[in-house]
């Protein structure tokens, strides 16, 4: 907007591998309402992007329309953003995906762009097991036209003018598990501790990752009665499993007492740890997951944390068999077939 | 059965190469193939044919008519009118059918069952074969005693109308290649009717069909398999799409000849990927995605698939993304007659979508111009970045035409239009997405992944900067828009240009018209010289306009717009692009769901001029 941001930083400021400081994972000023969860999502996924050392312009950021898909404009100054249309991202973000199979796609969307219009592209999507990581802001509501409830929202809670949601919510997590993705998780926008490393290990997954991302909304959904509400959601939060990604070459270490971690080595050799906070938690069970989720919502409780992770499970490149060479750098001679074959084509139609 | 056979009918003259038969049959019995192969023959006699499937919406039971004609004039329309041949195989349609035939034409009906007094006229040839009898006799199997059916009455037609069994029998072997097993019982099939014929009926019968060489290099294939195999050759290599009739055959085609065409030969993986989507909306949306990241992407659709794309469009083309779009047009509004032809989609396709929007439109005439125009819809849609839309038919996407052969210009290389390298970006002092550097509308772009400094954008479908930066400044919207109209300017240089057939001096009379009213033109204006009239004409093939079209307004008198739909849409589309007044263009509309015919065109002229005497008597 009309806001220009300083470039101004401390000359001390850490690099990455790549030389990168955190600030080379900025994007333009945001200008989402002060405190929105949104922002602190977004100072997640430059964290996230930073210490894994990702390169910035091999990341497409896509979005539909809301609060939420204005996200990728303040992260990742350097990589090619598609703000697209409201409850489409995932088609959109499909055919980038079909076009260049070697850039990491990272999709901001929200509640109604995902929940309600774009409820059919999202099952889909996770159905067709595309390569990406698709987090959805939750925050219930409707932000950019003022305050309607979301589907997300919890049937029985009321909006700030006082609507009562009537109907019962849709479960974002639920969903994915039920249609396939293997990698599901949710968290809080406030836990950054949380967040930083489901972020790192989604963008680490090959094959659909799914992360349902709570981030209340400080104008229309804060207030004493909403359970998206910041004090709500700190205080009615149940974590299963927290994970700790360890990129490959880093010696993992830290300290896990012996039966409550499990390490899960990823396609390309880095291993997420993951620490059972419930001694009974499972992660390798979609049925399980489901049912836990609904059992907290039942009390009251938000779960959060790694709902569930199949490292082995296919994307959509190997089922179709697509080529290695990106799509979208494939020659003409590849395309092409020429003139000889088009001769014998004609001679079919004699 | 002796009233039947008694020969108190004129014989048809002048019925050598040139007369409709009618094929009535059910649907979902096998008759079309039996029917093309009726058709192919015929052209591998080197006489010129067209077929039109016309077919019901539905999978099994409901009346279905193939209609074959063969000119040596190669006047290849629908001619219209009765046919001098029907074969009646469906009892539903007989009453019907039995109408449809011309005066002293010929009846081919099953006489397994004695046809009731009511089907019977005295003024046609009626033609009896038991058809079943034979086949109950000859087959055990239901289902094959159905399909040899279709088998026997094209075998006693090549009797009946001199066909060379030769060229039957090559084409069945063409047809079960590599299932050699089917061949020889398809023959026989063949045989069965062929002598029966012989033996019962005088062959050949005055309508017959003679040997000639006027077919040259041509072939005979739908418009669907042109656009498939176009965009084979044009490089896609993403399609996105819903299935819908009349539209479905553009991406199995293009799959087919994927998986022979695009498979890498080392590794075995395809160079190509092909989503069904869920629906209309992801099937652009994937187009979209991929043509922002670079690939050549099409999706194919009809009219109900382009009212679920139009907000899509409106993205596409004020976020600048060249994609490909196929309408293959069928009668509406909402289902309308799906199964049926018309070209009533021009301006919802021309305006697609909310705001300020104009879309590049061509219309290919020809399954061959539908290879040609689909191959060079994706090097326009690069150089533009912007949708390009192939609108097609019914008739053209799924009946066999006669059309030129295919051909490919090795030399001809893509043109990719206006996308920067990283080596040009770091020639660039600053990179902006939307400055117009050269003059014409057309800004560079860059794609994702391509220098790890500089050209990275936004892409949005909010207001934006010349750097692509958000704004709601008036100014930036102004000016971004007037470079959109810019760009549509520079369009109309680069779109194929009308194909105008003028003398040196201009005739009273100019058709306007477009796509597959072409078949009938030919004939129209051979039939206009026999009222003493003269016509030129003028094809569009591309929106925008090209001066030329207003020139051959200008030039003509009489302006008629001939188009396949109720609201003379292209003629309001010419009217308000190239500030046209209506009453300078008089509108000829069919829009009964079939190919339009010559005759309906000239009898319009003439009804029109005669109107215009009265008028003027009377004033």
């Amino acid at each position: 907007m009309s806001y220009q941001k300083s470039n101004f930083h401390h000359p001390r400021l850490p690099v990455n591998d790549l030389g990168l400081t955190y600030r080379d994972y900025e994007g333009a000023l945001s200008t989402l309402c002060a405190g929105c969860g949104h922002d602190s999502i977004t100072s997640a996924i430059i964290q996230a992007c930073h210490e894994l050392s990702i390169e910035p312009h091999k990341v497409a950021k896509m979005s539909g329309i809301c609060c939420s898909s204005k996200a990728p404009n303040y992260f990742l100054n350097k990589a090619h953003g598609f703000n697209s249309v409201h409850g489409r991202m995932p088609s959109v973000t499909t055919g980038a995906n079909l076009a260049n199979r070697d850039l990491l796609y990272l999709a901001m969307s929200g509640d109604g762009d995902s929940a309600s219009i774009g409820l059919g592209q999202f099952a889909h999507v996770v159905r067709r097991q595309l390569d990406m990581v698709y987090m959805v802001a939750n925050n219930g509501v409707y932000g950019l036209t003022k305050g309607q409830l979301a589907a997300t929202a919890d049937k029985g809670v009321k909006n700030k003018v006082g609507d009562l949601s009537l109907f019962t919510d849709i479960d974002l997590c639920v969903m994915a598990l039920q249609l396939g993705a293997t990698f599901v998780a949710r968290s809080f926008s406030g836990d950054k501790k949380q967040l930083v490393p489901l972020i790192k290990a989604a963008m680490s997954h090959q094959g659909f990752a799914y992360l349902d991302i709570i981030s209340p909304c400080v104008t229309f959904n804060n207030h004493a009665g909403s359970t998206r509400s910041y004090d709500y959601v700190h205080d009615h939060t149940t974590t299963g499993a927290v994970v700790d990604y360890v990129p490959v070459k880093t010696e993992i270490t830290s300290d896990c007492a012996e039966g409550v971690c499990e390490d899960i080595c990823l396609h390309d050799g880095s291993l997420m740890r993951i620490k059972k906070l419930a001694a009974d938690y499972d992660n390798k069970d979609a049925m399980k997951a489901m049912i836990d989720i609904e059992q907290h919502k039942k009390q009251g409780e938000i779960l959060t944390g790694l709902l569930y992770l199949d490292p082995t499970g296919s994307h959509f490149h190997e089922v179709n068999n697509t080529t290695d060479t990106p799509l979208n750098q494939l020659d003409q001679d590849a395309l092409c077939p020429g003139s000889r074959v088009l001769s014998s084509i004609n001679e079919s139609f004699r | 059965m002796s009233k039947l056979e008694t020969p108190t009918k004129n014989t048809l003259t002048n019925a050598i190469n040139n007369f409709v038969i009618r094929f009535a049959n059910t649907n979902g019995t096998g008759s079309a193939s039996a029917n093309q192969m009726f058709a192919k023959a015929i052209l591998r006699m080197g006489i010129p044919v067209s077929a039109k499937n016309i077919f019901p919406s539905n999978i099994q039971g409901m009346p279905t008519w193939f209609e074959v004609r063969v000119s040596e004039k190669n006047y290849l329309a629908r001619r219209g009118g009765k046919s001098e041949v029907v074969v009646a195989m469906n009892a539903q349609s007989l009453a019907e059918d039995v109408q449809s035939v011309k005066a002293s034409g010929y009846f081919l009906y099953d006489s397994s069952k004695e046809l009731s007094e009511q089907y019977i006229r005295q003024d046609i040839h009626y033609l009896g074969i038991p058809i079943s009898t034979i086949c109950l006799k000859e087959y055990q199997d239901p289902r094959q005693r159905q399909l040899f059916k279709n088998v026997i009455y094209v075998g006693a037609l090549a009797a009946l109308l001199n066909i060379e069994f030769d060229a039957l029998k090559s084409l069945v072997g063409d047809q079960f290649k590599g299932k050699e097993k089917l061949i020889t019982p398809n023959i026989y099939a063949l045989e069965l009717g062929y002598q029966y014929a012989n033996q019962h009926f005088t062959c050949p019968l005055p309508i017959k069909v003679e040997r000639r060489d006027l077919i040259n290099s041509r072939i005979m294939v739908d418009g669907n398999t042109g656009i498939g195999l176009g965009a084979v050759y044009g490089g896609a290599t993403v399609v996105g799409w819903y299935p819908i009739t009349p539209s479905t055959s553009v991406v199995e085609k293009f799959a087919s000849y994927c998986d022979r065409l695009r498979i890498d030969p080392a590794s075995g993986k395809k160079n190509y990927a092909l989503v069904q989507a869920e629906d209309e909306l992801a099937a652009i949306g994937m187009t979209i995605g991929a043509g922002w990241n670079g690939a050549r992407a099409f999706t194919a659709t009809s009219g109900p698939g382009v009212s679920l794309m139009t907000e899509f469009l409106g993205l596409a083309y004020f976020a600048e993304i060249p994609m490909v779009l196929i309408n293959v047009q069928r009668a509406g509004p909402s289902t309308g007659m799906p199964t049926r032809t018309q070209q009533s989609d021009i301006l919802s396709c021309a305006y697609a979508s909310h705001g300020d929007t104009k879309q590049i439109l061509l219309f290919p005439e020809s399954p061959t111009e539908c290879f040609e125009f689909s191959a060079l819809s994706f090097d326009l849609a690069d150089k533009l970045q912007t949708p390009v839309i192939i609108m097609s038919d019914l008739d053209l996407g799924m009946n066999d035409h006669l059309t030129e052969e295919f051909s490919w210009n090795d030399d001809k290389k893509y043109q990719l239009g206006k996308v920067l390298n990283a080596q040009q970006l770091d020639d660039i002092e600053q990179y902006g997405r939307y400055i117009d550097t050269d003059g014409d509308g057309i800004c560079y772009r860059t794609l994702p992944g391509t220098h790890p400094e500089k050209g990275a954008f936004f892409t949005r479908g909010t207001s934006r900067n010349t750097y692509a930066g958000y704004t709601e400044k008036s100014g930036d919207y102004v000016d971004n828009m007037q470079r959109l109209s810019k760009k549509f300017v520079s369009a109309c240089k680069i779109v194929p240009e009308p194909q105008i057939n003028q003398g040196k001096k201009a005739a009273k009379i100019g058709l306007i018209y477009f796509g597959t009213t072409a078949h009938a033109i030919t004939e129209a204006l051979e039939q206009l010289k026999e009222h003493g009239l003269s016509a030129d004409t003028c094809r569009i093939k591309a929106f925008p306009f090209n001066h030329q079209l207003g020139q051959f307004i200008d030039q003509h008198d009489d302006n008629y717009v001939i188009e396949q739909n109720r609201d003379a849409q292209m003629r309001t589309v010419i009217s308000n692009e190239l500030t046209i007044d209506p009453a300078r263009l008089s509108p000829i509309t069919n829009y009964d769901g079939l190919p339009i015919t010559s005759r309906f065109i000239v009898q319009n002229i003439l009804d029109k001029l005669s109107t215009e005497l009265t008028k003027k008597q009377v004033g």
